[in-house]
């Protein structure tokens, strides 16, 4: 196998493997827990005062 | 420590005092850093600023205000976004008891020692890791804890998913530990002389293995992961596409590793090595700008934010720059291209679209948000103050990389013109002498972006103290954090 043949092969598996990750991340099942995770964000929002702690760490 | 406190619900306490401590010398570290590169700025219009004094030299200080502003002043930012942010998406106190301060006062320790060997010229002579062997050292033990402690976070995490910022966040910590081990690899002589376990040509691309990639997982990665969470944050909305961003994350780290040769054209690095570095460097394009507009497509349908928030406008812009830089660097890495502008000071202006535009920009937009999240005050002390930053931020960018492109360019043009003889048109000193106003210009532009973080910093303090602006709050800025 010449190198010429190497690299086409190893475009095609590069190839692949980003369609891969494309057809994973945008296929509908996904589609739930990608709407959940980006809301991570926000999680510490909602809840109660959550700073009780920082009040006697004065740098 | 006190790791129970998770599984107990409600609120876990979070560990704030270690993003407290990294946030206020992100401040710290900026104006030193920074303050260094303008006295090198004006050292290089008056070379009698250095006294003849071997440590005040442009050579010695230059690596100080590189290491300074990269590792001391992104490295603070990071380590107080990726704290900060992988408790909150994790909904879990920080993992690690005292490997947590250790990792603190072991950066701080690295900064110091840093500060103090490379102006007495001790160093490897490797760039952006000049560092010699023992300090070497202490920021692999630095660097391990962390991962400790940020891994170890995860695995405890309270929520089911793990959010994007963390992704990059992992891959920037772990990549940097790969390249550091990798490309730090000495033979020491003595306690401060080492020498490199590479030689020639190998050498030089392990070098720029590392050196490309400290800009793609240190400078790029890490505060992609800080762009990910405080975008959103910031403009109260989750992130345009959270599908694209897995896309941008797998794209990122799987081409940014392969750029490095373009650091390397027409030397004796193999062809093929040099051709693949700059076509790896091109489709860099793609993941780059997919994270820009993810970015900034959060916005949409809230453009009107930007009117009155000018810490959304830091992280905005910061994206803009971030765009404009990597649009850049691909076209500098064609060969044809980099033939012009390699060695001369275009090079220097793109890396500080990066670094000021994108890099500090968005560190600056960060502390804004964070400083009044970590004290519990209701609003940074002047919101007027945060937009007089913001202008002289994008005013000083703007003029320190205009004036390299035109520095650049006319450099690489002197440097290939010649007679129809063969001989050189112009001598070297020629194209320094031309070099002199863009040399003004950047002066110029560097002292205003060091002034605004002068503004920042008594900002800061005052929040800190507890104090609010009062004329704006009877103007009754819409405004909350």
């Amino acid at each position: 196998m010449d190198q010429g043949t190497l690299q086409g092969i190893g475009t095609i598996l590069t190839m692949i493997a980003f369609l891969g990750v494309c057809w994973w991340a945008y296929s509908g099942r996904k589609k739930k827990d990608f709407d959940e995770a980006a809301q991570l964000p926000f999680v510490d929002d909602t809840k109660v005062d959550d700073t009780k702690s920082s009040q006697d760490e004065d740098k | 420590m006190s790791s129970n406190v998770a599984s107990t619900g409600g609120q876990p306490e979070y560990n704030i005092r270690v993003v407290k401590q990294f946030a206020i010398m992100t401040v710290v570290w900026g104006i030193v850093g920074m303050l260094v590169g303008v006295f090198i700025a004006a050292e290089l219009i008056w070379p009698g600023l250095n006294f003849n004094q071997s440590w005040l030299h442009f050579g010695r200080l230059r690596p100080l205000h590189t290491n300074a502003v990269i590792f001391a002043f992104g490295g603070s930012a990071l380590f107080a976004a990726a704290y900060h942010v992988v408790q909150r998406t994790c909904q879990a106190r920080l993992f690690g008891g005292w490997l947590i301060g250790f990792t603190f006062w072991g950066w701080q320790a690295v900064i110091v020692a840093a500060a103090i060997t490379l102006p007495l010229g001790l160093t490897t002579s490797k760039e952006y890791a000049e560092l010699e062997w023992p300090i070497d050292i202490l920021i692999t033990l630095v660097w391990v804890a962390f991962a400790v402690v940020f891994f170890g976070t995860i695995m405890k995490r309270r929520t089911k998913h793990i959010y994007v910022a963390n992704w990059f966040f992992g891959a920037f910590i772990i990549t940097i530990a790969v390249l550091h081990l990798g490309n730090s690899a000495a033979i020491p002589v003595t306690a401060f002389k080492s020498y490199s376990a590479y030689a020639g040509t190998i050498d030089a691309m392990v070098q720029w293995w590392y050196g490309h990639n400290a800009v793609g997982f240190f400078l790029t990665a890490g505060f992609l992961g800080m762009m990910y969470y405080f975008v959103p944050k910031q403009a109260d909305r989750p992130i345009y596409s959270y599908r694209l961003s897995i896309v941008h994350f797998w794209a990122l780290i799987a081409v940014y590793i392969w750029a490095g040769p373009h650091h390397l054209h027409y030397s004796a690095l193999p062809d093929w090595v040099q051709s693949l570095g700059m076509v790896m460097s091109l489709i860099l394009l793609a993941p780059s700008w997919g994270g820009m507009i993810n970015g900034m497509m959060t916005l949409s349908g809230a453009w009107h934010k930007l009117r009155y928030d000018p810490t959304l406008r830091f992280l905005v812009v910061s994206l803009s720059f971030y765009g404009m830089s990597t649009f850049e660097g691909p076209m500098m890495s064609i060969k044809t291209v980099n033939a012009l502008s390699h060695n001369t000071d275009w090079t220097i202006g793109h890396v500080h679209s990066g670094a000021l535009g994108w890099v500090a920009m968005i560190s600056i937009g960060m502390l804004y948000h964070l400083i009044p999240v970590l004290y519990q005050r209701a609003r940074m002390y002047s919101v007027k103050l945060i937009n007089l930053h913001f202008w002289m931020s994008t005013i000083g960018t703007v003029l320190y990389i205009a004036s390299m492109w035109v520095n650049g360019i006319a450099q690489g043009l002197m440097w290939r013109a010649f007679n129809t003889d063969g001989t050189l048109t112009y001598s070297f000193v020629e194209s320094i002498e031309a070099s002199y106003p863009g040399y003004y210009v950047r002066l110029l532009g560097g002292v205003i972006f060091f002034a605004g973080m002068l503004v920042m910093a008594y900002n800061v303090w005052r929040t800190i103290r507890g104090d609010v602006q009062q004329q704006e709050v009877t103007a009754a800025e819409p405004r909350t954090v």
